[in-house]
């Protein structure tokens, strides 16, 4: 499934909105996401996961071509973890 | 940095600011989108979300663990687990919010 697919299955189930109030609502909730993260919030959807952001620690890396060492600074990824029920239903529980 | 935990809550808040609905269908709505790609998950298939990430389900081999508690060995039935994969565009929003300036 995609956003586009996504968007439309949202539609199907509201015939009373808009397709672009849709789109506006289904990239809200994505964007909303986004944003938290890039501030460093969690975001904790129960049922479904909750989005996070983990530290990487500054390291010594390595140009596997060269082999030459580089500095790789600390960097902040963003992270999932599926929630309980989600996991179950995963698993026919 | 922020270390605020947001919820359905503020997004439904933030979809009730963006679109003229009442906040009890914001709320709905959000819980909709969620339902949405929870079940296309259950069913197997692949979400992925242009500029925010794709999820997928994997599928997990049976193995023995261990507690590592007690040193015990228990098995691990086979089983599905979900991955997310960020999108280069959430993994540079992300790693460039949280830069130390």
């Amino acid at each position: 499934m995609i956003r586009s697919e996504l968007i439309q299955k949202i539609a199907d189930d509201n015939p009373h909105l808009y397709q672009r109030d849709v789109e506006r609502i289904v990239n809200t909730i994505f964007d909303e996401i986004t944003n938290a993260m890039a501030r460093g919030d969690r975001v904790e959807l129960r049922g479904f996961g909750a989005f996070s952001v983990k530290k990487r620690d500054a390291r010594i890396g390595r140009n596997p071509r060269t082999g030459e060492s580089v500095q790789v600074e600390e960097k902040h990824v963003p992270f999932f973890k599926t929630g309980k029920l989600l996991r179950d239903r995963l698993n026919g529980k | 940095m922020g270390e605020k935990t947001l919820t359905r809550m503020d997004l439904s808040e933030a979809v009730f600011r963006e679109v003229g609905l009442s906040r009890n269908e914001s709320a709905e709505l959000v819980e909709t989108v969620l339902q949405h790609m929870s079940d296309a998950l259950v069913s197997g298939e692949q979400v992925k979300i242009s500029s925010f990430g794709t999820f997928s389900v994997r599928d997990k081999a049976a193995r023995v663990g261990r507690n590592p508690k007690t040193g015990e060995e228990v098995p691990i039935q086979p089983r599905r687990v979900l991955t997310f994969r960020p999108s280069h565009l959430m993994k540079e929003r992300v790693a460039d919010g949280n830069r130390r300036s």
